[in-house]
């Protein structure tokens, strides 16, 4: 279960004033759930993922994030993914002249090796992406490509799916996935979450619309606004903004 | 609370590395006296029992040395380099003439084995999957002299000659003295004609007509005793049709004082003939605040001067305080191709003023230039290349490719390209790009599970993969190791 509790962050913008954008987060996912965070522009979504993940930048100056019964706030960005941490970058990097196969089996086998697992080989490996691009309907090129290098917007968020079915995360933070996507690419990266569901795997999904969330039906909805969750509710709840908006339900908490 | 681990931090874990090849041997050295004048040349000449034109030669130079003073030009600030402090031969006591192995002072076989040379006469795996057994022929030069060349009978069998060259002088005396000093004249610059006066050993290499080299050529040189300087000397000749690619590793102990190595390397390709020389440097940098390390003023230039002759120049810079390195390709057989693939890297207080010349002298020549310069710490980096196309370098080409990477912002990155054109229907192209390896780049690697080293391992490997791809295997996956390892020699 990942627990986040009273969490407070700020950062520190280029004039050196120091703003706090998250202001007491309180929320749980227990395993096999996904939850759903929505909120408008500037409410703090983005950086609660990246909080989680360890980016660097924003300074953590209350509360806790445990996943299971580990402290998330204090490991390192690459000790976050062995624990089984999966963000789902908004913007996906391009790393040139990097293979996406090497990658992918380098990010898998350092997070098996620091959870004291047997390496795979390349063969092993190959059998497991090959079953992964499968079932997300994707080019076998995929893997032969450099990571994300001349990559279509889709097919960069395809890449983060691919990459989180392989590397099999306790949670999956994905970081409004669904923006820049058109209709197809959304079905697709959402059966990929879909496909995940399992008692070991929880996600919070993060976006702005509600578009997502049709085809990835979650089980809470939580509102963020101004650095606190100021509603959660059913699937019904993103219908409701939809319909309303966020000024209402801002207002309404 | 602060994040756990800094990128920067751990950026600097690993561009300041330690140097894992540090180590001193304690062997029985025989040591020339300190200092430099004509009485030493005389000594060394006669240490190695030359025969009376090699010593002229050699006299000869260092009259022309003496008129010469040390170039300017580079981008780099070299300290004063005192010529009269430093020794100008040294060698293993116990291996004047060593005739096996057996003979070698073990103290000696060990240091090669720490470093993985494969001395003894056997296959090596080329530690990548599915890659099969391969052999390599060696050659080992420590300090002065070459202790043990390998594979020498299979080669012989083949008509390729691959032996000391102290020791082709006097087996094929005809050979040395047709081509020592054709491609590099013992003029040529400071560095050149101080080699040519006091070099002490380096290897020979003749393929002779048609014959395509069995196996790879390898030499390994290590600099051992304090305050020498080393001085080798290799020639590569590939005559009409014949082919070889020969490849030199480079490592010294970690000590305080700087240590000056100038060698100079020749290569002459014939009618159809080819040869690809292979460069991993890897010479102790200095330590994190720029103290010690080596200068490495190497001066290697190849004669493609048969029609349709290729000789191909890829090296990767990851060692050395300084290095001053222009491997050139002079164009002379009509046809012939010219190429260099590049990865310098520096790191902590390194400086690298390091890059090529193409000169074109012929119709229908061409010409490559990859080149991938990666800065770290306070380092500083430049390309210096330069393609001249001839007035009869009709239908000549060049295209360059010029890269660099920022790691950090306190390094520096600099190109500076000399493009001289004669002939009218001459081509050229060059490309010049600068990046930074991006906190968005590492974060990203370390959210998959990567450490900070790993990440900056694989964007570099990425970055060079260019030049990479043009080492023969075994060679591939060392450089790879070493500039993830160390981008240190950092990098390297």
């Amino acid at each position: 279960m990942l627990e986040i509790r009273d969490l407070h962050a700020t950062i520190t913008t280029a004039d050196g004033q120091t703003r706090e954008i998250l202001r007491g987060i309180d929320l749980s996912v227990p395993d096999g759930e996904i939850h759903a965070v929505m909120g408008p522009n500037g409410a703090g979504k983005s950086t609660l993922a990246h909080v989680l993940s360890g980016r660097d930048g924003y300074e953590v100056t209350a509360g806790s994030a445990m996943l299971d019964e580990q402290d998330l706030l204090a490991m390192a960005p690459e000790e976050r993914a062995a624990a089984g941490v999966f963000l789902a970058f908004q913007y996906p990097v391009e790393l040139p002249g990097v293979g996406n196969a090497h990658f992918l089996r380098t990010a898998l086998n350092a997070q098996r090796r620091a959870r004291g697992e047997a390496e795979l080989d390349a063969v092993q490996f190959l059998k497991l992406a090959r079953a992964e691009i499968k079932r997300l309907a994707m080019r076998d090129d995929m893997l032969k490509r450099q990571v994300n290098v001349g990559f279509s917007g889709g097919e960069k968020k395809r890449n983060e799916v691919l990459q989180m079915g392989l590397l099999r995360p306790r949670v999956a933070v994905l970081d409004e996935t669904d923006s820049g996507l058109d209709i197809d690419a959304l079905r697709i990266v959402a059966e990929g979450v879909n496909a995940l569901r399992a008692p070991r795997f929880s996600a919070l999904v993060i976006t702005h619309y509600q578009r997502l969330l049709d085809y990835i039906v979650p089980d809470r909805v939580h509102v963020l606004a101004a650095g606190r969750i100021v509603r959660s509710g059913g699937p019904e709840l993103a219908r409701l903004l939809e319909a309303e908006g966020y000024a209402a339900i801002e207002q309404a908490a | 609370m602060d994040t756990p681990l800094d990128s920067n931090e751990a950026l600097r874990a690993v561009t300041e590395g330690g140097y894992k090849f540090g180590f001193e041997t304690d062997i029985e050295m025989d040591i020339a006296p300190v200092g430099l004048s004509a009485d030493i040349v005389r000594l060394i000449s006669a240490r190695k029992n030359e025969p009376a034109w090699l010593l002229e030669w050699r006299l000869a130079a260092f009259a022309t040395w003496q008129q010469m003073e040390q170039p300017k030009w580079a981008n780099l600030a070299i300290p004063p380099i005192d010529l009269q402090a430093l020794h100008y031969y040294a060698a293993p006591k116990k291996t004047a003439g060593p005739k096996s192995l057996d003979e070698v002072d073990p103290e000696l076989l060990r240091t090669y084995e720490k470093l993985g040379i494969p001395l003894r006469e056997r296959a090596i795996l080329a530690g990548v999957e599915g890659a099969g057994e391969r052999q390599v022929a060696v050659d080992a030069v420590f300090d002065s002299v070459s202790v043990a060349t390998t594979f020498r009978e299979t080669l012989a069998a083949a008509g390729v000659i691959f032996c000391p060259i102290s020791e082709a002088v006097r087996s094929h005396p005809d050979l040395v003295r047709r081509y020592m000093g054709s491609v590099v004249p013992v003029s040529d610059n400071y560095f050149a004609a101080l080699n040519s006066a006091v070099f002490s050993d380096g290897s020979f290499v003749f393929v002779p007509r048609g014959v395509k080299c069995p196996m790879e050529l390898s030499t390994y040189f290590r600099i051992n005793a304090r305050n020498t300087g080393q001085f080798e000397r290799t020639l590569i000749i590939a005559e009409d049709g014949a082919s070889v690619s020969y490849l030199e590793g480079c490592t010294a102990p970690q000590r305080d004082e700087n240590q000056l190595h100038a060698a100079v390397v020749e290569l002459v390709a014939l009618d159809d003939a080819s040869i690809k020389y292979s460069t991993v440097q890897n010479w102790y940098p200095g330590d994190a605040e720029g103290r010690g390390g080596i200068y490495n003023f190497v001066t290697k230039r190849g004669a493609c001067r048969g029609a349709r002759s290729h000789i191909s120049w890829t090296q990767v810079e990851t060692g050395s305080a300084i290095t001053w390195k222009y491997p050139s390709c002079l164009l002379i057989g009509e046809g012939s191709v010219g190429e260099f693939y590049s990865v310098a890297v520096t790191a902590n207080h390194q400086q690298a003023d390091t890059g090529t010349k193409m000169v074109h002298l012929a119709p229908n020549t061409r010409s490559t230039i990859v080149s991938k310069g990666i800065s770290a710490g306070h380092s500083a980096n430049t390309y210096r290349g330069q393609v001249h196309m001839g007035r009869k370098a009709a239908g000549a080409r060049n295209h360059t490719q010029c890269d660099s990477l920022l790691i950090g912002d306190l390094c520096g990155a600099h190109t500076i390209p000399y493009i001289e054109v004669r002939n009218p229907s001459a081509k050229l192209e060059h490309e010049a790009t600068t990046s930074k390896l991006s906190e968005d780049q590492l974060f990203y690697c370390r959210q998959r599970g990567l450490s900070a080293e790993d990440a900056v391992g694989m964007l570099v490997n990425g970055f060079c993969k260019d030049v990479l791809k043009e080492l023969p295997m075994e060679f591939a996956v060392e450089a790879q190791k070493l500039l993830a390892v160390s981008l240190e020699g950092s990098v390297g």
